[in-house]
């Protein structure tokens, strides 16, 4: 029994989850300390946001609302991270995934089980050339990807911003483009929540009621499924093992015959196809129409994090998610609570990644205090 | 024809004003790139330093100690930076990230502190001044709102930035240190057995990186606008970063970066301001798709420091 508690131990310590695990603790200290030193109680404040999370159906509800389209940012991420490329434009694949599906779910008239499909598929596949396009620019040009995804975000966000400003697709002077139609939605209940029956429901049941409260859909399910098919493609298929292998050495991996530049088109494209999904099921779940953006909603980068504290996996982007879904909307609590400004989210984040970032620093840590004990 | 010549002269005027915190950033990307340490925080610290120094200028109203506090904010950032890689040997660019999410963060985090919850300081009452002021208007040496007025007549911050690119050109090759910081960056082993500390050169480009970038955030909020808002970077840091590269590596090839970008801004500025029948939103595109542009048209043209962005760990090589 000793023997498998010493192993386990071994197993979190050396591994990559003790490492998260003990960043993400020191990220809450650190956001702790900053409270106590502009002068808040961080357990208040830290409670303040366990109760904006837990005390009602409604808030776990949004928790995993909000968590959803960061989940597959960070998949997008991921993907591209574990083929050995820095996709800091999932920010504007969400964008183009969001515009495009917009576009696809007010122009086109079709029957709900396709529509939904189309709207996605349209969205996903734009998306992929907007990610397709930095791979091209690197592997023909050898433009780093960071810097070109940067740029295309820009352009995707002037972009998303001009098609809304079109007498066909946007409301003229609102900055906001006409909702999409019913059959491109995927809420659940949406149309039913409104009738007699449904609002007799949600008065009357009290946790599947307030559950309803929010706007639940189907966007989650689509997240992990997502999750999935990225381990499957990257742990099972001849294609990820060729992505994975120029990930770790693309000499290596063009000397074994793989087509490094290909390659590097390929995961950009499915990357980008993770976020654009992302952007979609946003418009098609939850907003039902895009807007005029004033800066970068900041899906794509909190997408990094995601993808960062969840050490580039399929299922810890799920959990690294949640997480972040968690912290940003019971984060916005906390200026009512106690009146400290919500950005100590941004800092915890923060403070998590760089520790996440220092693998060797952590190590020191647990070897000194092991010495001691 | 004098329109013409006055036209000339509005574009090259906001030209020299958008790219002037681009010149200090990208400057400060020179110096710890060139050391070998990718920084691709400087988006946070641009950030950090255009909420410090509006809201040092505002308080002090003055706005030199606003741009100290600006230079002295993104210098902390630099210093969190430099701990990372150079002494926990980082991921370059994971730490990079971990910055652009720390320097918002405090920075509206202490705003909202400041400023009675918003997330944009009060507008400040004495902007950078003009220093070459008096050379224009009314019985002065040339008339106001004239090409020369529209060309010269420009904040401190330009000046200064434009200096910048002589001293930081000038220490990087004409300098010891700079000599120093160079071989570090290309190949820290080699400087290492010649006795050079590649820990405190690191340190120090980094830290110095962190102070230009700060001083780029303020030459925005107390130059070109007169208050920090949550929108006012919005990825000018990335921006500067790439300038950098374009300009391969190089104090001179960054300012001529910087100003074609800012060129792309003052034109698109132009533009608005003449109707032309253009939407907004497309000419906004155009700095960007012009930096994508340019740097494909640079096909196999860049080498960056031999070093650059590799994790140089001291014990293992003694």
């Amino acid at each position: 029994m000793t023997l498998n508690r010493e192993y386990l131990k071994e197993v979190f310590l050396k591994g990559p989850l003790g490492l998260t695990v003990i960043s993400v603790v020191l990220g809450f200290v650190v956001g702790a300390v900053v409270l106590l030193i502009a002068g808040f109680n961080p357990i208040e404040a830290y409670m303040a946001i366990l109760r904006g999370i837990f005390s009602k159906p409604k808030y776990m509800s949004y928790v995993i609302i909000y968590a959803t389209p960061l989940i597959m940012t960070g998949l997008s991420v991921a993907f591209a991270l574990r083929t050995g490329l820095f996709n800091i434009g999932a920010e504007g694949q969400f964008i183009v995934g969001a515009m495009v599906a917009a576009m696809a779910g007010y122009f086109i008239h079709l029957p709900m089980l396709l529509h939904v499909p189309v709207c996605i598929l349209l969205a996903a596949s734009a998306a992929s050339v907007w990610g397709g396009l930095a791979g091209y620019i690197k592997a023909r040009f050898g433009v780093h990807e960071v810097i070109s995804t940067i740029m295309l975000n820009w352009i995707a966000l002037y972009l998303s911003n001009w098609s809304v400003t079109l007498k066909s697709f946007g409301k003229q002077g609102t900055g906001k483009s006409y909702v999409i139609q019913e059959t491109a939605r995927v809420d659940l209940f949406g149309q039913w929540k409104i009738t007699e029956a449904g609002i007799d429901f949600i008065r009357s049941h009290r946790f599947w009621g307030d559950i309803l409260k929010s706007p639940v859909n189907v966007g989650i399910i689509f997240a992990i499924i997502l999750a999935f098919v990225m381990w499957y493609i990257l742990n099972k298929t001849t294609l990820g093992y060729e992505l994975r292998a120029v990930g770790y050495n693309p000499h290596a991996a063009e000397y074994g015959g793989i087509n490094v530049n290909r390659s590097i088109i390929t995961s950009m494209v499915i990357s980008g196809a993770f976020a654009g999904t992302a952007g979609a099921l946003q418009v098609m779940g939850v907003s039902h129409r895009i807007a005029k953006l004033a800066a970068m909603e900041g899906y794509g980068f909190d997408g990094i994090a995601v993808s960062l504290i969840g050490n580039n996996t399929g299922i810890g982007s799920v959990f690294a998610g949640v997480l972040f879904g968690a912290l940003k909307y019971g984060g916005s609590k906390i200026q009512d609570a106690v009146g400290a400004p919500t950005e100590v989210i941004n800092i915890v984040v923060g403070t998590i990644i760089l520790f996440i970032a220092m693998p060797k620093l952590i190590r020191m840590i647990l070897q000194a205090r092991n010495k001691k004990g | 024809m004098e329109t013409l010549i006055k036209d000339i002269g509005f574009i090259i005027g906001t030209t020299l004003m958008y790219s002037t915190p681009l010149i200090f950033t990208s400057l400060g990307g020179v110096i710890t790139e060139r050391s070998g340490v990718v920084n691709i925080g400087l988006e946070g610290m641009m950030y950090f330093g255009a909420f410090a120094g509006a809201a040092a200028a505002y308080f002090y109203q003055d706005p030199w100690i606003g741009l100290a506090f600006a230079g002295v904010g993104g210098m902390i950032l630099g210093l969190i930076h430099a701990i990372a890689c150079v002494s926990f040997s980082a991921e370059q660019i994971v730490s990079g990230i971990a910055i652009n999410f720390l320097g918002p963060g405090a920075a509206l985090f202490i705003s909202r502190m400041l400023f009675d919850g918003a997330t944009q300081t009060l507008t400040i009452p004495n902007k950078m001044p003009l220093p070459l002021d008096f050379l224009f208007g009314e019985g002065n040496l040339f008339p106001s709102s004239g090409f020369m007025d529209l060309v010269f007549n420009r904040f401190a911050t330009v000046y200064i930035a434009f200096f910048l690119v002589f001293l930081v050109w000038f220490v990087l090759y004409r300098t010891k240190v700079g000599m120093r910081v160079r071989a570090v960056g290309e190949n820290p082993e080699a400087a290492m057995t010649l006795g050079i500390s590649v820990t405190r050169i690191r340190y120090g480009a980094v830290m110095m990186s962190g102070l230009f970038a700060g001083l780029g955030g303020a030459a925005m909020s107390i130059a070109v606008v007169s208050r920090f808002s949550n929108t006012l970077i919005s990825g000018h840091g990335f921006i500067a970063l790439a300038a950098m590269i374009f300009g391969k590596w190089k104090p001179q090839g960054a300012l001529l970066a910087c100003l074609l970008f800012g060129g792309a801004k003052g034109l698109e500025i132009f533009l608005g301001s003449k109707g032309v029948p253009i939407p907004g939103d497309i000419l906004a595109m155009l700095p960007y798709i012009l930096t994508i542009v340019i740097l494909v048209g640079l096909v196999g043209q860049t080498t960056p420091p031999g070093a650059i962005g590799k994790i140089f760990d001291k014990s293992e090589h003694s």
